[in-house]
């Protein structure tokens, strides 16, 4: 296929809703592997569990504001398509953000009596979100077809989505945390590995059969060469994260953030391999990301604002995470 | 269809109600918030620090209700009407860009350090931190509102094929009703933060918590209210004369106004019919309607029957719940100053609200959420058929659900909302029960039941 490359503007807006996507995808996709894990902590736990994510959260889920906000700005007919399509889940993903937000500030600011009621909120919300990100990732991927079979393995892809944030949540726990909650983490991180590889497994098999036109993007010669090293670096990071697991944690504390990296790349990779299947699609198999674009003067416009903006972003960002470096502890207003 | 146009139309309502009760309140208290910082940074007073760590609780708390809100802002536009952005997409993407953008820019880090950072950083980065978020909110706020102004009086740009090309960015920007809009916007925020900090520190003030760090943000919230009222008054005066130059089939369902007329008068009270086209009940002083708006007793006012094709297509909105709620805000917007001014007054004289003057300032707590939804209901709801003026009409843009999806999902928003509201009212009066508590202060008993303590001021 050839494509309007000169027209390079629908071009650099896809790749920065793909890497806006991938940011949320893994950051807050440990923040909410994070809260579906709480449940399974004490009291204590929880609330230095809770204080690993604190300072974080809110700037996490700006990503997903900014990556459907892109594709609401730069893919307007996109975003009608896809969402209209994908009204249920999507009101179920965001009933499941707005509570899980909330939980998070009022159980540490109403009554004790009611901290209960906001930690199971807080677990249900980030578990539902997901849950409903895994389904509409399936959904996506089968060209958004609404059939039984679509939505059993949408079901299926949910399941091992909730499982694969529970794996990164674990992995930064493991990084962010000491003693009897840091071998916990471990544990959870060994359980919920096998779900994860499991789910992109699935989704790496399920992809290419759904499309006879993504078959020959991988399995053409010699693209089946060329892209040969992506599954096969995936496969020796998950036996790596094995390994790394069957004897962390390690004395001195070392090797603590090996498995929330190594995890980091392992979706990147996924992520990357997915980019490949779909492109240069952003509605599946009808609609192009040329098709699809707002007027080129319009995105010019925007560009200039998302690179003068993105980069402080990014670098405030990693700032903040440096702030509030080193082990967690439960949150104070200091 | 009617019915899933109707239903999807609540459903925005509902969802941008429940989203702007939260903005209002960061976008001024981040500034009320580097004020607090600032005082204490200069006097060394502790006072000013116990007032910034009790409402910055809030803030976060408030933040953080206003980003998963405002998550689902950004999907409303797909889920619910799709047509809006393939009409007029070019000229609302950039400004929702820039809006996320800015947004994003100050959450992306200076919230976390402001709210957890005080013992990690330097107090300079810390100052700043506040300073980045206030600017960040105030610059948030700006875009929407820029993308909202544009929509009641859209200007720079072509219609080719069907669909609205930019083609002079300034006149978006600074299109005829964005000064005044923002303007009156801003002071609303600014309003509602001052009656909340005043509100609250009544209450504890009421439960005999009566130090210094509940006494300076409890005058500084009365100062700030009565300073800003009048000036609101005059804001909003001067767009509604915006408003009914440009678009005056508002003005005239603000006003109950039916047939066009010079000597027009000001209908104080009366119960507009959408189907009959008239007033009940109608209690009107003659001729001030031209004279406010026309500054001339003379001046012709148009009607809304001026706004009905010979097809019969109304082309203005419906009547009833935009004259209430033109009411209401005005009404809340008098009390304000009435109450802010008369405690004002006291506590200059006296140095305390006393009894009367703290319940009123409790009882007003949240009227600035009062006034601010009832004005956007005026603007929003006065906006109507249209979507963008002129341009585009709302029926047009919606995304072809059946009814019973869409009632679904709103049931669904309206039940958390209500929880999510009251949960939220609980948990500032838990904050300040507990604030109270913990410096020795009885919560929940009127002052009456227990000596004032020693460090109180007299009152």
């Amino acid at each position: 296929m050839d494509y309007p490359l000169h027209d390079w503007l629908p071009l650099a807006f896809a790749a920065l809703m793909g890497l806006s996507i991938l940011a949320y995808v893994v950051l807050d996709g440990f923040d909410l592997g994070v809260g579906v894990l709480s449940i399974f902590a004490t009291e204590k736990e929880r609330d230095v569990m809770i204080g690993s994510i604190g300072p974080f959260w809110d700037a996490n889920e700006t990503w997903l504001v900014l990556a459907v906000g892109l594709l609401l700005v730069a893919f307007p007919a996109a975003h009608g398509e896809i969402l209209v399509r994908l009204y249920l889940p999507a009101t179920l993903l965001l009933i499941a953000l707005i509570l899980r937000g909330v939980a998070f500030e009022f159980r540490s600011k109403a009554p004790v009596a009611t901290k209960r009621l906001w930690d199971y909120t807080f677990f249900a919300g980030s578990l539902l979100a997901a849950l409903a990100q895994g389904y509409m990732l399936a959904i996506y991927i089968l060209a958004l077809d609404d059939s039984f079979e679509a939505a059993a393995f949408g079901l299926l892809t949910a399941l091992c989505l909730a499982c694969a944030y529970a794996f990164i949540g674990a992995t930064w726990l493991i990084a962010k945390t000491e003693g009897d909650l840091q071998l916990k983490s471990v544990e959870w991180g060994r359980r919920t590995l096998w779900f994860a590889a499991l789910g992109m497994g699935l989704i790496s098999l399920v992809t290419p059969f759904a499309s006879q036109r993504i078959f020959e993007k991988w399995f053409g010669f010699p693209e089946i060469i060329l892209l040969a090293p992506l599954p096969l670096m995936t496969l020796g990071l998950f036996v790596a994260l094995v390994l790394l697991l069957r004897q962390a944690p390690f004395p001195q504390d070392r090797w603590a953030w090996a498995p929330f990296v190594l995890t980091i790349i392992v979706f990147c990779l996924g992520f990357v391999g997915l980019g490949y299947s779909f492109f240069p699609y952003v509605v599946p198999e009808s609609m192009t990301i040329w098709e699809a674009a707002a007027g080129r003067g319009s995105l010019a416009i925007i560009l200039v604002g998302a690179l003068v903006t993105l980069p402080i972003i990014v670098f405030y960002n990693i700032y903040a995470y440096k702030v509030f470096g080193g082990k967690a502890t439960a949150l104070r207003y200091e | 269809m009617e019915d899933a146009l109707l239903l999807a139309r609540i459903q925005f309502a509902a969802n941008i109600t429940f989203h702007i009760l939260f903005p209002t309140i960061t976008i001024a208290l981040a500034w009320v918030l580097l004020y607090f910082r600032v005082k204490f940074t200069r006097t060394g007073d502790e006072a000013w620090m116990e007032a910034y760590r009790f409402w910055v609780k809030v803030f976060a708390l408030s933040f953080g209700l206003g980003v998963v809100s405002g998550i689902t802002m950004s999907f409303q536009f797909g889920t619910n009407w799709p047509g809006f952005m393939e009409r007029v997409g070019d000229v609302a993407g950039p400004l929702l860009a820039y809006e996320v953008l800015t947004a994003f820019f100050l959450e992306a880090a200076f919230l976390g350090i402001m709210l957890f950072g005080e013992k990690r950083v330097s107090p300079l980065m810390h100052t700043l931190a506040t300073v980045f978020v206030a600017v960040g909110t105030t610059l948030s706020a700006f875009w929407i509102l820029v993308l909202n102004s544009w929509m009641q009086t859209p200007v720079g740009f072509e219609i080719i094929d069907g669909v609205v090309t930019p083609t002079d960015w300034l006149a978006i920007i600074f299109n005829p009703s964005m000064p005044y809009r923002l303007t009156h916007m801003l002071l609303a925020s600014g309003l509602t933060v001052a009656f909340l900090i005043a509100g609250i520190s009544a209450l504890r003030w009421l439960w005999g918590d009566r130090r210094e760090g509940v006494m300076k943000p409890l005058r500084f919230g009365v100062i700030l209210g009565a300073v800003l009222i009048p000036a609101q008054i005059v804001a909003g005066d001067m767009h509604g004369l915006n408003t009914f130059e440009h678009q005056p089939a508002k003005v005239a369902a603000m006003e109950g106004a039916w047939e066009t007329k010079s000597h027009a008068p000001l209908v104080l009270f009366g119960w507009p019919d959408d189907e009959s086209r008239e007033n009940h009940f109608e209690i009107a002083i003659p001729s001030l309607a031209s004279i406010i708006l026309t500054h001339s007793a003379e001046g012709v006012v148009p009607g809304l029957n001026d706004f009905v094709t010979a097809e019969g297509e109304v082309l203005h909105p419906p009547v009833t719940p935009v004259f209430f709620a033109f009411r209401i805000m005005i009404g809340v917007g008098v009390l304000m100053l009435a109450v802010s001014w008369a405690v004002g007054w006291r506590i200059w004289s006296q140095g305390g609200p006393g009894l009367w003057g703290a319940r009123a300032l409790v009882a007003m707590t949240f009227s600035g959420w009062v006034a601010t939804v009832a004005g956007w209901y005026v603007t929003e709801i006065g906006r109507q058929p249209w979507l963008v003026t002129g341009v585009l009409q709302t029926h047009e843009a919606v995304a072809p659900h059946a009814a019973p999806v869409v009632a679904v999902s709103l049931t669904a928003y309206l039940a958390i909302y209500v929880f999510l509201l009251a949960a939220y009212i609980g948990a500032i009066l838990h904050l300040a029960r507990k604030a109270t508590a913990d410096r020795g202060g009885a919560p929940g008993r009127g002052p009456v039941a227990l000596p004032a303590p020693a460090y109180a001021k007299p009152d």
